[in-house]
């Protein structure tokens, strides 16, 4: 193992050895003999309310999925951080709330849960559009407000939609109803779907998230609330914001957990044990990810009046979600140093072109501009600024 | 082909159907729930007391026997809540009827239905549709005072995304209530309970289970040649009895029924002031930005105002909040003669 490290790393530092296609066949094909393809990783216990038992705390990852999972995260990682770039060159403007450092929670969810299943969430969303299946290009491309975003440029960052997947919801807890009504449709049609609803820890005070708790246990509806703790609501601190900061015991005679929102494969299990839950007709249940951001609130708060940069620094050293993917992997011998170096560069050329496009793509036509008031309707005529201009609008 | 197309062109006469049912306006949304409900599964009813109690206003009576619980959904006192529910289940594929108690309600909702559901489409760029009616009484009722008696129609009327229709009689609840649970769009459904238990005559062609009223049309109900009376919902009657009044002094009123706040019929309102040439708009809500108000600048900014002999006026309900006391609440919405007072002093009688 030993000399087959010092051959690569030889191979590597001999420059043009990489063009040598002979020589990096052999240290592929010997790369893969010799990684681990599998390893059982213990992961922090849930605390419990109202249950009698949680998520396994062993987590089984194969090589494949830490791949996979370390790809995924890291695209986010990228996105986010393309996109902050964008913003400060103003080539996106308006709203523009980022996720890194929240990676392991999007990723974990989707992990956990099937393509079929149905996901929803607040204005925090680039994450969750790429893992429910949007690409990288058609979310940067409806940031700068381009015809090939993946709303043709009238959504913006937090309207973006997919299959199974209802946004990006840019009224703070207006999603969650609406979540537990994706799960009644679940129920209704009887397709053994849930509908993972998520909101923040400032949402977490709604109302109507309380109303929404209340027809969801009634009615023992499929869904699975979660929370994404990041420990701030813009500005405002958990301890300033809510006089219980147990968001997974909020839901009162809803079970819940309480999750380490850092680490994927956590979440993960956690998901799959909600979504377990759900699917057994018990109702439905509560999960707090405790995570972090670190970006501010959204790209006009810098993030340091409320904390300090030493905590961000902190969690960025000792926490990091791709970091503690990595150094599992890396220390398991799932992969290798260079082999996640390439998937880094691979990402890095996805993430290039797509903001490439984003910014080449041209803006939607002014002839898109009255169109998708209503569905499936014959074209219609809507007034413009003024009564001399009628404008026209197809679904 | 049973559809009463192009219905707004003619008036309708009740003799050229054979058999005749007498249906109060009550009776005929039950019906329409009824038949829409056996038609398509998707279609389900929620809301305060519409199951066990059999509506609030007997609007769903027999639905919860007949359907059970899976499609007629009592709900808690939650309407931002239970609005948001219906709201999702429309975007995952089913077909909500959501009932407000009344639109007073909905207030307490009406991100759901402006952000949630009309401006969804829009925002998706053709990707989400939301095929959900919210449906109650709007307006005036009777002695519920000043927070149980407003009038919608402008709020909603206001909002691109919505449709917004308000029947007055059974021809056009029955009709406008199965185009709106038939129709993929968020429409806003404002009915009245005043004109709940009032009977009118329906044709055969009428009841029949796919009989849909266009939205987005408006009704002429009376042929009339010196002034068009506009309305929407129990207005129109006032309107039709004070043309009663009127015709006894040889004053010929055209009474427009709307019928859909939004998308507003123009057309047929031009049409009819550029044949009279005089304009009064009725309604039961406030004048203040209301429906009224936008009928007029229409007519401002359209062929129609070349034609207009008088300037266009509105009877509206009294600026105030609707008052308790009966004769307080009977001088705070138009009367009959209110309208008949406006039209002389736009004929200048």
């Amino acid at each position: 193992m030993q000399n087959m490290l010092t051959l690569i790393s030889n191979v590597f530092r001999l420059g043009n050895a990489s063009k040598n296609v002979g020589t990096r066949m052999v240290v592929s094909a010997r790369s893969f003999a010799d990684f681990t393809p599998q390893a059982s990783f213990p992961i922090k216990k849930c605390d419990l309310h109202r249950l009698e038992e949680g998520p396994s705390d062993e987590a089984l990852l194969t090589r494949e999925q830490g791949l996979q999972y370390y790809r995924t995260m890291q695209t986010v990682r990228r996105m986010e951080l393309k996109a902050d770039q964008l913003y400060k060159q103003k080539i996106i403007r308006g709203f523009c709330h980022l996720y890194d450092g929240q990676e392991a929670c999007a990723m974990g969810i989707e992990a956990g849960i099937n393509p079929t299943d149905h996901l929803i969430t607040a204005y925090r969303a680039h994450g969750y559009t790429f893992t429910r299946g949007v690409a990288v290009r058609e979310i940067l491309a409806e940031l700068t407000g381009r015809r090939g975003g993946v709303a043709k440029g009238k959504g913006g960052s937090m309207h973006m939609y997919a299959k199974n997947f209802y946004g990006g919801n840019g009224i703070v807890g207006a999603q969650v109803p609406l979540g537990a009504g994706v799960a009644l449709a679940c129920q209704y049609q009887g397709n053994n779907q849930v509908c993972v609803t998520l909101y923040g820890d400032g949402a977490a005070n709604q109302g109507q998230i309380f109303e929404s708790f209340n027809m969801a246990a009634l009615w023992k509806l499929p869904c699975i609330f979660i929370c994404e703790n990041n420990k701030f609501g813009m500005g405002t601190s958990v301890e300033r914001s809510s006089a219980s900061t147990d968001y997974y015991k909020r839901g009162d005679y809803i079970p819940g957990l309480k999750v380490d929102g850092m680490d994927v494969l956590c979440v993960r299990e956690a998901i799959r044990f909600a979504a377990d839950y759900c699917r057994a007709g018990k109702g439905p249940i509560v999960m707090e990810l405790e995570t972090y951001r670190y970006h501010g609130h959204s790209m006009s708060d810098p993030g340091v009046s409320y904390r300090t940069r030493e905590e961000i620094q902190e969690v960025r050293t000792k926490n990091d979600p791709i970091s503690m993917l990595k150094e599992r992997m890396l220390s398991n011998n799932m992969s290798s140093v260079e082999e996640l170096k390439e998937i880094d560069l691979e990402i890095r050329k996805v993430i290039e072109d797509a903001a490439q496009y984003a910014i080449s793509d041209p803006e939607p036509s002014l002839d898109e501009l009255c169109n998708h008031i209503y569905a499936r309707d014959p074209p219609m005529e809507v007034r413009g600024t003024n009564p001399w201009v009628k404008l026209k609008s197809v679904s | 082909e049973c559809r009463l197309g192009g219905s707004a062109k003619r008036s309708y006469s009740i003799t050229s159907c054979a058999s005749v049912f007498q249906v109060n306006v009550r009776d005929a949304l039950n019906q329409a729930m009824d038949e829409e409900l056996e038609r398509d599964e998707r279609v389900f009813l929620l809301g305060e007391e519409v199951a066990q109690y059999d509506g609030a206003y007997k609007v769903s009576r027999g639905l919860w026997k007949k359907y059970g619980d899976k499609r007629i959904i009592d709900t808690p006192i939650t309407e931002m809540g239970f609005a948001g529910i219906a709201v999702g289940a429309a975007f995952a594929g089913l077909r909500p009827i959501c009932e407000f108690m009344t639109w007073n309600f909905s207030m307490q909702a009406i991100d759901q239905v402006i952000n949630s559901a009309a401006k969804t489409y829009y925002m998706s760029a053709g990707f989400q549709t939301v095929p959900i009616v919210f449906r109650g009484p709007n307006g005036s009722s009777a002695g519920v005072a000043a927070q149980h008696s407003q009038c919608f129609a402008a709020w909603y009327g206001h909002c691109p995304g919505l449709k917004v229709v308000s029947p007055w009689n059974s021809e056009d609840a029955r009709g406008l209530l199965k185009a709106a649970i038939r129709d993929d769009n968020p429409v806003v459904f404002l009915e009245n309970e005043m004109m709940y238990g009032v009977p009118f005559e329906l044709s055969e062609e009428m009841m029949h289970k796919d009989f849909v009223i266009p939205i987005g049309k408006a009704k002429v109900e009376r042929q009339g040649t010196h002034i068009t009376l506009v309305s929407h919902s129990r207005c129109v009657g006032f309107c039709l009895d004070a043309a009663a009044v009127l015709a006894k002094e040889g004053v010929e009123c055209e009474v427009v029924n709307l019928r859909t706040i939004r998308p507003l019929d123009v057309d047929t309102i031009e049409a009819s002031v550029m044949k009279t040439g005089n304009l009064v708009t009725v309604e039961g809500g406030w004048p203040q930005y209301g429906v009224g108000a936008e009928i007029c600048a229409r007519i401002m900014e359209g062929p129609a105002f070349n034609y207009l002999d008088a300037p266009a006026v509105r009877v509206t309900g009294v600026d105030i909040p609707m008052p308790y006391a009966k004769i307080l609440e009977d001088h705070s919405v138009p009367q009959i003669k209110d309208i008949i007072f406006s039209v002389k002093k736009v004929l200048n009688m």
